[in-house]
């Protein structure tokens, strides 16, 4: 696994992408070694926080050694990210947890699904998973995404990468329901499943997989501390005996926060 | 200039070590910081079995600090003594075991079974965990309780014990007292505070086990007062700890009383915290050439 560092990255744009969503691209050494699905923590300036707060890796430009992180504000820490301007600079530690294990996806049809702010992370996801060629390459990329209503952020992005699925709880986009119900209501072509939302999506991507026969690979979410595997405040419960701890709850920010779903107990 | 420090004959090269819980046994955190700088690695609690832990949620964050209720997770002392202590063997650092139990012959097993590793230069009694229902802090509130286990532990370990005292008490330097006259070759304080946080939005507590441990800068002036408190109490050393970011946070403790100083919560805000607390120790010594650290141990 490729080295943790903490330090200042460049912030080289931002922007509202939606609603209470923002859209920030960062310059950081951290950029070369990202795997899809991996995340950062990111450090509020003010003094009366502690604790770094995890955002998923939406996309990787190698090239520029930039990241880009979608996130969306719910407190204090993520109100202040969204003040960043170009040329300034924000301390973030990184890379961070496993990334999706894409060589899964070999030779067979993969499907990226993303759940409201689980979305960003699947974007970097199906870009590797479309680049990937020779006996690594998959057989075909979808990305079926939910959404609460018509604000279907970066959805238009996957279309470069895969064949684009939407569902919308209210039904003004795609399909009416939520993931599960448009991968049936559109049939769409499944051998394996990349998925990253709320626990409840998750749960039924879990069950969906399960009846199927098909390989799921499920990236959780929980409330962290140190986001390098020491404080074992995020675990999740797992079937098999965890690495770490040998009690079967495995630690999201460094087991994971990538499972293979047949391994959880959800 | 001399940055060593002693505690119950075992020498460390610098007063700064790791608060238990929040460091692992090093290996999270040797990719930033280079352990053999440490004075000491002090382990996250081990108990004769692996323990579960509790629920999630079992951290969050407030004003200054955080609460935690990890409940001592932990892989037990075989897969420690295997894991942990041999990563440990590597590195010249002091190393310090701390070790959890539910009842007293739980914490028997585990020292006796440590007495055989000689990488273990001294241990960390925890009878002050706020997070698990049985044993740890049942044995901290109580002088009596603590008296006892101290006496017990004392009589069949091999190396140093350090009693790891709770700030919630009414006494602390009654509980250090308590620990000297059972035989204890030093105390550590403070473990986290007992505290609750609601999230209004969810109505809901925002730790599944209701109430959690306070760690964090926001606690540092109650842990000064209590290492104040105790070291003037007792003869036996005093490691002090409780929201400890700076060195010159380092320097405020052992002002206070304290032998060496552990660095917790920071470690989560900044996985370079340790250093950077031993750095700031020996920039405040230069720069009020202080030619021992010793010498400033109680000055005021």
């Amino acid at each position: 696994m490729s080295k943790k560092i903490k330090k200042e990255a460049r912030v080289i744009s931002q922007r509202m992408l939606s609603e209470g969503i923002y859209d920030m691209w960062l310059e950081t050494p951290i950029a070369k070694d990202v795997k899809a699905g991996q995340f950062v923590g990111v450090y509020p300036v003010n003094k009366a926080t502690l604790l770094p707060r995890p955002i998923s890796i939406c996309e990787v430009d190698t090239e520029k050694s930039a990241i880009r992180l979608v996130y969306r504000v719910v407190g204090s820490g993520t109100a202040e990210f969204a003040l960043y301007q170009p040329d300034d600079y924000i301390m973030i530690l990184g890379p961070l947890g496993n990334g999706f294990p894409l060589d899964k996806a070999a030779g067979k049809r993969a499907v990226v699904i993303g759940g409201g702010i689980g979305v960003p992370p699947l974007l970097e996801t199906a870009k590797r998973l479309s680049a990937m060629d020779g006996s690594d390459k998959p057989a075909s990329v979808s990305a079926v995404m939910g959404y609460r209503n018509s604000d279907t952020f970066l959805s238009d992005e996957f279309l470069n990468f895969a064949k684009l699925f939407i569902a919308s709880e209210d039904g003004s986009v795609g399909t009416k329901g939520n993931v599960i119900d448009a991968m049936k209501a559109c049939d769409v072509p499944c051998d394996v499943i990349f998925a990253c939302g709320p626990m409840p999506m998750l749960k039924g991507i879990s069950a969906f997989a399960r009846e199927r026969g098909i390989k799921a690979y499920l990236s959780l979410e929980e409330r962290m501390a140190c986001g390098v595997g020491a404080c074992l405040g995020c675990v999740c419960k797992t079937k098999s005996v965890d690495e770490h701890s040998h009690v079967n709850n495995a630690r999201i920010c460094t087991d994971g926060p990538v499972f293979d779903a047949d391994d959880l107990d959800l | 200039m001399n940055t060593a420090v002693e505690i119950a004959g075992v020498k460390f090269k610098n007063p700064v070590m790791t608060a238990s819980g929040t460091f692992g046994s090093g290996m999270e955190y040797a990719d930033f910081v280079d352990l053999n700088k440490l004075g000491a690695v002090v382990t996250k609690g081990v108990a004769s079995v692996p323990w579960p832990g509790n629920p999630v949620p079992r951290v969050t964050e407030v004003y200054g600090g955080m609460l935690n209720a990890i409940g001592l997770q932990n892989p037990g002392i075989d897969v420690f003594i295997e894991r942990d202590l041999k990563f440990l063997e590597s590195y010249d650092t002091g190393v310090i075991v701390n070790v959890c139990g539910k009842t007293v012959e739980e914490y028997l097993e585990v020292v006796e079974r440590l007495g055989e590793e000689k990488r273990v230069d001294m241990l960390e009694i925890n009878v002050s965990c706020p997070n698990v229902k049985e044993g740890a802090i049942a044995f901290g509130q109580n002088k009596d309780a603590l008296f006892d286990i101290t006496s017990r532990i004392k009589k069949v370990a091999k190396q140093p014990i350090i009693m790891k005292l709770s700030p919630n008490v009414t006494s602390i330097s009654e509980m250090a007292k308590a620990a000297e006259a059972a035989g204890a070759d030093a105390i550590s304080l403070i473990n986290t505070i007992t505290g609750m946080k609601i999230d209004i939005h969810k109505r809901k507590f925002a730790l599944a086990n209701k109430t959690g441990g306070m760690s964090g800068p926001a606690i540092k002036p109650v842990a000064v007062r209590m290492v104040y408190e105790a070291s003037h109490a007792v003869k036996i050393p005093v490691i002090g700890m409780g929201g400890i970011a700076t060195g010159e946070d380092a320097i405020e403790f052992i002002m206070a009383g304290a032998t060496a100083v552990a660095v917790g919560a920071m470690n989560f805000h900044d996985p370079y915290a340790t250093e950077n607390v031993l750095n700031g120790i020996i920039e405040y010594m230069e720069r009020y050439k202080v030619e021992d650290i010793n010498e400033l141990r109680g000055i005021v």
